[in-house]
């Protein structure tokens, strides 16, 4: 996935898509200090951001962490370097999608039950998320 | 007809190998009025400036024009070789084809035709110069310091002990600043007070010192060597010659206030001296809070005070001055961490600043020295310290580090251990910045002698559970989330601007960075000098700095205040603005954008047919002229001349350059 010059095309696109710049970060942590689920994160927000810096795009690609995000907003709010995490991690699942190309999760992986059930607005903003 | 000669510096290599030196001496020949061309490796040495010298002597020249680097470097070198030679020196001309030519330039073929195009354009110049006298100025040997923390008694005592006059100017009702507020101090841990009080007491002893406490400036006016301030004394209530400091009338007040100088953490009475040691030990009656002022009875200060010192009728005065020197020293305030929800200060008791921690280290302070969590009184067994509150966070706080707190946090945690010798204290840092002599190995200390547990990350949320704080933070270098059930936190807040810096610079006439911290006049060569001549600044009102830093520019800005107060005489500016009254239309626009004040309206007569006819114009008061400009570029009708720089002048020039292409 790495282009002709060298650089990563995931992480190229991600920046495309939200407009940050990863290397503005200098690693204090405060967005995984006040991440909700910062627990259940395999690589904490402000990981993902060094493994960004370094252009370790088969790792981010691997992660659980973008998944995981609950575009809370919370990391953007904390961050003193003006860095939109949430955007950050919403590039990435979009990188990611576009990448390899299919959705994370479709219609078509939920039961009937689970269709009905699930309020429309949770549905879309499901699809939004996993969805390109 | 003038004479003029024309000479050109090779400048080693940084002339000379962009600009074909042999080319350009032809070409400057060539010039009207030109009679001599020369060149030589290095003008500004003591041969080239003997070649000028002797050129000037034997071709009987009457202008000078040298091709050479900016005028900012050697023009007053040059003008001193024209005025060797009996020539005025306003009469010579600098053509910079360093900066403006060789240095910018790669291609000779191009560079070359600028350089004898600048060269011309002076030449043109030149045979309009006029010769120019510099006023000489009369320098008032007395400073003013404005600000009595450290920085402004240390350059107090320096400039008086040079035997000088010198007042402090201090807002409030004594001197000392943010040090006096201070426990121990690091690297040396040697106590505050203890290194502070003697300097305050020498300052108030000192013959040439004067101190004027509980004062503000209202006013500067003048110019370097004549400031004219105007110095608010405000009224204190209290006589300070028939006070003794004997402290009856503040145990028996029975107003109180919050305490500026405990931050708030404690009272005090409404009639008070901020601190046990202050200076003069003259109280102050805070208006505000006082039961008389307030209500119209109480008046035991009065009945109780045994001098019958106290008086109500007391009125602020205000002192007229002549200053040759100013020094600003107006320190620092801290950043109000309350901006920060997550870490909920002001909801909490034992959530402190890093000032407010060294007042409860203090013996004389709200605690009276017990280090106790102020929300039960008991000693604090978990104290979590968070770096960089405010400080390098450029979304909500400062773009920069405040440069003391990495070191003041080390201190107050080995001050902490010392006092309470169970109590476990945890740093949450970014990066410790620890430069300066001794400051690594006393950090160093912290973490590996008093048990001090440094975190590389940050904090992400406090909040309060039973009868703790919880500290929701991340290690960073472990990846892992923290949680900490702490007794006590403390922010070590930014340091920031005065709040009222911006209007004190513009009052004093100095500028300051988009932080509110005061310029100097270059950040390497001038770092205690302002733009404005005979202005300089030292301690933390400049940038975030510890005390040794504040002590050492303080000096090196007494210095320059003493440079400037030795001079018998000083030299003026020479290129002042001119009005030519006879077709000035009066409309006063260059009096609003002078800033210097040196315009102002007068009313002459003229003759206007058979009768005279009386109107108003500007003139220009060449003493306060600093030759900026403004006024003559402002001028609707053309009539304000820049001696030196005249309209007739610079349109030669420009002729000289776009005639000849
Ligand atoms: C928590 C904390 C701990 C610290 N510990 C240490 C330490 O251990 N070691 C160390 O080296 N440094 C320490 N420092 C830094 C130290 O406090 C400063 O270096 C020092 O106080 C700077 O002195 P200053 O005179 O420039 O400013 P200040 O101390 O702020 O003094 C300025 C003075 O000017 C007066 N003033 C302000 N505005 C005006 C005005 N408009 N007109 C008239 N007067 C005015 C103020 O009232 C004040 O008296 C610490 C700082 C903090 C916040
Ligand atoms: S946006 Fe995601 S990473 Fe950021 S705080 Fe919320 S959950 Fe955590
Ligand atoms: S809060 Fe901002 S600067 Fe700090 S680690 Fe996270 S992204 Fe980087
Ligand atoms: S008048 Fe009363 S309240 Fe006011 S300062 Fe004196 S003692 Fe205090
Ligand atoms: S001195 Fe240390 S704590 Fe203070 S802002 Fe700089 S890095 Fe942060």
């Amino acid at each position: 996935m790495t282009t002709e010059t060298g650089k990563s095309r995931l992480i190229e696109d991600m920046k495309m898509h939200s407009g940050q710049d990863p290397n503005g970060c200098y690693q204090c942590g405060k967005c995984s200090a006040a991440c909700p689920v910062s627990a259940a994160l395999d690589l904490k927000p402000h990981q993902v951001l060094r493994y960004l810096q370094m252009g370790l795009e088969n790792e981010l690609a691997e992660s659980k962490t973008p998944w995981v995000c609950a575009s809370c907003f919370t990391c953007a709010a904390r961050c003193p370097r003006d860095i939109d995490l949430a955007r950050v991690m919403e590039g990435l699942r979009l990188s990611i999608l576009r990448n390899r190309g299919g959705n994370k999760f479709g219609p078509a992986e939920l039961t009937p039950e689970q269709l009905e059930k699930l309020p429309q607005q949770a549905l879309v903003s499901g699809f939004r998320k996993y969805n390109k | 007809m003038p004479r003029t000669g024309v000479f050109i510096c090779h400048c080693g290599t940084n002339i000379a190998g962009t600009v074909d030196i042999d080319k350009t001496v032809e070409a400057s020949r060539n010039f009207p009025g030109v009679v001599h061309a020369d060149e030589y490796r290095y003008l500004c040495s003591e041969m080239g400036q003997d070649i000028i010298t002797k050129a000037i002597k034997e071709n009987d020249l009457d202008r000078v024009v040298v091709g050479t680097c900016s005028p900012r470097m050697h023009e007053n070198t040059f003008r001193k070789a024209a005025a060797e030679a009996g020539l005025n020196p306003y009469l010579l001309e600098v053509a910079n084809i360093r900066e403006h030519c060789s240095w910018v330039h790669k291609d000779m073929e191009e560079a070359t035709p600028k350089a004898i195009a600048l060269l011309r354009a002076a030449a043109a110049k030149a045979a309009l110069n006029e010769a120019l006298e510099a006023p000489r100025l009369d320098v008032e040997k007395r400073a003013l310091v404005i600000g009595g923390g450290i920085a402004g008694i240390q350059a107090a005592l320096d400039i008086a002990e040079a035997g000088y006059e010198v007042d402090i100017v201090e807002k409030d009702p004594s001197i000392g600043g943010r040090m006096a507020q201070l426990e121990k101090t690091f690297p040396t841990l040697d106590c505050s007070a203890c290194i502070l009080t003697p300097k305050m007491v020498e300052a108030a002893q000192h013959p040439n010192i004067n101190l004027l406490t509980y004062s503000e400036v209202d006013e500067v006016k003048g110019f370097v060597g004549q400031f004219d301030v105007k110095i608010r004394q405000k009224a204190r209530y209290v006589d300070p010659v028939k006070c003794t400091g004997c402290g009856i009338c503040w145990e028996k007040c029975p107003s109180k206030a919050p305490s500026e100088f405990e931050m708030g953490l404690s009272k005090r009475k409404s009639i008070y001296v901020p601190f046990a040691q202050a200076v003069p030990m003259v109280p102050v009656i805070d208006r505000d809070s006082c039961l008389y002022f307030r209500k119209g009875r109480c008046q035991i200060c009065e009945k109780e005070c045994p001098p019958q010192a106290i008086d109500y009728e007391q009125q602020d005065e205000i002192i007229e001055r002549r200053y040759g020197a100013i020094v600003v020293a107006t320190g620092f305030d801290q950043l109000d961490p309350t901006i920060y929800g997550e870490y909920g200060y002001g909801q909490h008791p034992d959530i402190l600043t890093g000032l407010e921690f060294e007042r409860i280290f203090n013996a004389s302070g709200p605690t009276g020295g017990k280090v106790v969590k102020l929300s039960d009184g008991k000693p604090p067994k978990k104290v979590v310290f968070i770096q960089c509150i405010g400080s390098r966070d450029k979304a909500r706080g400062m773009n920069y580090c405040s440069k003391i707190c990495c070191m003041y946090t080390a201190k107050q945690a080995i001050l902490l251990k010392e006092k309470v010798p169970d109590a476990k204290s945890y740093v949450f840092y970014i990066d410790v910045r620890t430069g300066g002599k001794g400051y690594e190995e006393f950090q160093r200390r912290a973490a590996e002698e008093h048990d001090v547990a440094y975190m590389r990350g940050q904090v992400g949320k406090i909040f309060p559970e039973d009868d703790h704080l919880v500290v929701r933070g991340i290690d960073s270098l472990t990846n892992r989330n923290i949680e900490i059930k702490a007794d006590m936190v403390v922010l070590a807040a930014a340091t920031v601007a005065r709040g009222d810096a911006p209007e004190l610079g513009r009052l004093v006439g100095i500028n300051s960075d988009s932080y509110h911290f005061f310029n100097e006049a270059h950040p390497k060569l001038k770092p205690v000098e302002t733009h404005t001549a005979g202005i300089f600044i030292a301690g933390a009102c400049q940038a975030p700095k510890d005390i040794p830093e504040t002590v050492s520019q303080a000096s090196a800005a007494a210095v320059k205040a003493i440079g400037l107060l030795s001079k018998e005489k000083l030299q003026g500016e020479a290129c002042t603005a001119e009005v030519i009254q006879s077709d000035c239309s009066g409309c006063l626009n260059c009096e609003a954008i002078c800033p210097y004040t040196a315009i102002t309206p007068v009313e002459i007569e003229e003759r206007y047919k058979d009768g005279v006819l009386k109107r108003t114009v500007a003139e220009v008061n060449p003493a306060l002229c600093q030759g900026c400009g403004s006024c003559a570029v402002t001028c609707r009708s053309g009539s304000i001349n820049l001696k030196g720089f005249s309209n007739d002048q610079i349109m030669a020039e420009v002729d000289a350059i776009c005639l000849q292409r």
